[in-house]
């Protein structure tokens, strides 16, 4: 198991590198670059200005030495700075990174045990108006557009009801500490959270209820049966932990993707995570933020699928470690 | 008497002369702060009380807080309160003491002498003195490329005793008077920065100043906090304990958290024109298009000059004529702001309405392109990546265009990408909308004289337009020794531009500023909400 990690592990840091590589060139694709930006702000510009910002976010060298200078800095674990935040990337990243991880946790959580939940629970009913309401549900919170549901679910709670905070992740100036603090943090987490994991409890229900539908067929279940187990430990040591690999499957893929998901709620919710941030330096073409956001997030998929992989092997004993 | 005797007397009458005007000129400005003193308090006549907390909204979030460092609009909202100017300005854009209590202005326009207001210290203790304007004046020609342009035509700065500072003028310029609200010439101290990186001074990020608030604490990505500064050299003022700026980047989220009464403050362009009209009757909100005078945001289209088709002037008055620019106004801009007449907003100083008109006639539109010889040649049309208001915009002209026979392409872009092609002239129609800081030598002839033609800048003359009249005019009104001359001059220059279409000219932008109605006094210069919370007060 272990030479399996640290096989995995040397792939990764490969496929980090070329993540790297092929993003520093697709940003400078782009139209646009940050002296740019900049001297569209200051309501002027001359060719000094325009010279001077280039040469201070270093624009001016030729783009082998800029890359050679950024693998340089990675290499040290230096993600570099953001001349527009004037600030080092790893410290905006590491300002942010708590705030996403509870919002895409909190969503990645409740999506995936409400999600097999009603999946078990469709497939266990199949057929019935239960299924077929669970079933049209997740439908709908699957075809929605996310930011509107974000809009009415503000309309409803906030602006009608008046029970949750609209935006933000705590009560500004409010001062609060300790639990107090948490449970304002938590109200003002309601909204963005559930939101986001709509869409992706929708994703699980449908796919534990047409992989738990599917194992149900199959012969094992049926010697299961006739050995004279009960549906309910048929249903959870049998049809369920079979059912659960393309699950866990999408699961894993969703779990890479959580630091740089959700700009879209972040975004509506006034939540300060990385996904807005990652939103700003791409507008404002924040080359050294950018990358060091892809650098963050590709590391993330790269460990959650090494993550995905152990979990295979737990849930399906039959799955072993290729070397 | 001897010959230097005589020369002395001579130099001493011309000395007395300036003191004399400049008295004059002072009394004239007193008295003027006075006048304008009395309206607003007239306008505002309850007796302001002390403490409280306002909620503002910031968009987008600043990207720095350091103003001699960042000028986008953001970064000069927020940290109007955290810095200060030599002068401020009336909503007619006289100049109202700052940092300077006083000023004199010598007969020939060229020496500008400044009296500080003693007493004056920044939030870490030090005192503000003439070194700091001295030092600060050599920081901004390196870090604020229009404070660079506005200095232009200083020939030397002097700093005779710690509370005067006498600035020396090439030649007179009109306009001088005008270049010194906090945006445009901040005050640095120079005890941080001096000698220091600038780029990556820490007091970048906590920035120090004068003004009547300092910066406490920033949470990147959720808001910035500003508490009373207890020295503000304005006795009994700030009002306000403190000001949070909330950073909320969706327009419909900003709404709605000033509806459920989250922020008391939405400052121009805090959300979408189209939703102004239903926050502005929410109970409890007041609604104002004051605070814009300074900036006087004009809309048009840049018309690319260096293309065949737009060179000749028939086809540029043919766009004149078949844009619908109150349609705009009425229905895109839901009746906010104002039809352009021409290069200058009727805000600014010597703006004129005498000139050529251009409403919206199809017939004559079509009828021009004929006599041009337009046979529906493509023109490409960049629209302005700023929101919903602008893109609807774009389709509306695009529309306007192809009604009377033109072919348009609308090239689809973010805004860096945009001022990219515009920059490099890489575009045929591109709207904007540009400040014109209150004087048409700041913010109108860099759009059109010959020698702002520089390819790979922003805010020039990237129309590509030449006219040698237009350059001697716009230069004689620059350095005209009176007002009247200028005026001359730049009525004059108003009437040709008008006539040879250079660029579109569109819409006056208004920006309202929509607040609670609790909050008052907010906004009490022609700078608006850029001019700080110093008199703001809550009615609680």
């Amino acid at each position: 198991m272990l030479s399996f990690i640290a096989q995995r592990v040397a792939k990764g840091v490969i496929v980090l590198l070329a993540i790297i590589v092929l993003n520093f060139f697709l940003i400078r694709l782009a139209p646009g670059d940050p002296a740019v930006v900049m001297a569209g702000e200051a309501g002027a510009s001359d060719q000094l200005f325009v010279a001077q910002l280039r040469e201070k976010f270093g624009l001016d060298r030729p783009l082998p030495e800029q890359l050679l200078i950024y693998v340089k800095g990675i290499a040290s674990l230096d993600l570099g700075f953001s001349f527009r935040q004037q600030a080092p990337v790893a410290k905006l990243i590491a300002e942010r990174l708590p705030a996403t991880l509870l919002l895409t946790l909190s969503a990645f959580a409740i999506s995936l045990l409400l999600g097999v939940f009603f999946g078990v629970l469709a497939a266990r009913f199949a057929g019935t108006f239960l299924d077929t309401a669970i079933t049209v549900l997740a439908l709908i919170f699957y075809a929605t557009p996310l930011f509107w549901i974000a809009l009415i679910a503000i309309l409803l709670f906030s602006v009608w009801a008046d029970w949750l905070p609209s935006f933000g992740y705590e009560t500004v100036g409010a001062g609060y500490t300790g639990l107090r603090h948490a449970l304002d943090v938590a109200a003002h987490l309601v909204m963005p959270a559930a939101t986001l994991g709509l869409f992706f409890m929708a994703t699980y229900t449908r796919m534990t209820r047409a992989s738990m539908l599917e194992v149900r067929r199959l012969d094992f279940v049926k010697t299961a049966r006739a050995k004279g187990l009960r549906d309910g430990v048929i249903l959870r040591r049998h049809v369920l932990r079979n059912a659960l690999l393309p699950v866990v499957t999408l699961a894993g893929v969703h779990a890479g993707t959580l630091v740089g998901g959700a700009v879209l709620t972040e975004t509506v919710f006034a939540w300060p995570g990385i996904g807005r941030l990652m939103y700003d330096a791409l507008i404002q073409r924040d080359y050294n933020l950018l990358l060091g956001v892809f650098v963050v997030s590709s590391a993330m998929v790269l460990i959650f699928n090494l993550i995905t992989d152990l979990v295979y092997r737990l849930v399906d004993p039959r799955i072993e470690y290729a070397s | 008497m001897p010959h230097g005797d005589s020369s002395r007397v001579g130099a001493l009458d011309a000395l007395q002369r300036i003191e004399t005007v400049g008295k004059f000129i002072m009394l004239k400005r007193v008295l003027l702060g006075v006048a304008i003193g009395c309206v607003l308090s007239a306008a505002h006549a309850e007796e302001p009380k002390s403490g409280g907390v306002v909620n503002a909204v910031i968009q987008p979030e600043p990207p720095g807080l350091m103003l001699a460092m960042v000028q986008n609009g953001p970064t000069q909202m927020v940290s109007g309160n955290i810095f200060e100017g030599l002068l401020r300005y009336s909503p007619k854009l006289e100049p109202l003491p700052g940092l300077a209590e006083s000023w004199t202005i010598s007969p020939d326009a060229k020496v500008y002498t400044f009296k500080l207001k003693p007493g004056v210290t920044w939030h870490d203790g030090k005192p503000f003195t003439s070194a700091d304007v001295l030092f600060s004046i050599e920081m901004l020609k390196q870090t604020h490329a229009r404070a660079r342009n506005n200095l232009v035509m200083v020939d030397k700065v002097e700093a005779p005793d710690d509370l005067t500072v006498v600035f020396t003028l090439k030649e007179p310029f009109g306009p001088f008077i005008g270049i010194f609200e906090v945006g445009s010439m901040p005050m640095v101290p120079k005890h941080l920065y001096e000698g220091t990186d600038f780029k990556t001074n820490p007091n970048n990020n906590a920035p120090i100043g004068t003004g009547p608030f300092m910066f406490k604490e920033w949470q990147k990505g959720s808001f910035i906090r500003m508490v009373k500064n207890p020295n503000y050299h304005e006795k009994g003022k700030p009002y306000l304990d403190e000001v949070y700026w909330q950073i909320i980047p969706d327009a419909a989220a900003r709404a709605v958290a000033f509806e459920t009464g989250k922020v008391d403050v939405l400052p121009g362009g805090s959300i979408e024109n189209f939703d102004v009209p239903r926050v502005s009757k929410l109970p409890g909100a007041c609604v104002t298009g004051a605070g814009w005078e300074f900036f006087s945001p004009i809309s048009w289209m840049w018309l690319n000059l260096r293309n065949p088709i737009l060179a000749n002037k028939k086809v540029r008055q043919a766009i004149m004529y078949a844009i619908d620019r109150d349609f705009a106004k009425d229905v895109i801009w839901n009746g906010l702001g104002k039809v352009a007449t021409g290069p200058s907003a009727s805000t600014i100083k010597f703006y004129t309405d005498d000139v050529p008109k251009y409403p919206y006639d199809p017939a004559k539109a079509k009828a021009l392109l004929k006599e041009a010889g337009y046979k529906g040649e493509k023109i490409r049309m960049l629209p302005l990546a700023y929101g919903e208001t602008w893109q609807r915009w774009g389709e509306a002209v695009k529309q306007n265009l192809q009604d009377v026979g033109m072919t348009i392409e609308t090239i689809a872009t973010d805004v860096p990408g945009g001022n990219q092609k515009i920059m490099e002239w890489d575009y045929d129609l591109a709207f904007t909308y540009l400040y014109q800081y209150g004087d048409p030598a700041l913010g109108v002839s860099r759009n059109y004289i010959t020698s702002a033609i520089a390819k790979g800048q922003l805010f020039n003359n990237v129309e590509g337009y030449s006219n040698p009249e237009v350059d001697r005019l716009f230069a004689e009104g620059a350095t005209a020794p009176t007002d009247a001359k200028r005026k001359e001059a730049y009525e004059k220059v108003q009437k040709i531009l008008v006539e040879d279409v250079p660029v579109a000219w569109l819409l006056e932008l208004q920006f309202p500023t929509i607040t609670k109605c609790k909050v008052k006094n907010l906004i009490t210069t022609g700078v608006g909400v850029n001019d700080g919370f110093r008199d703001a007060w809550l009615d609680k």
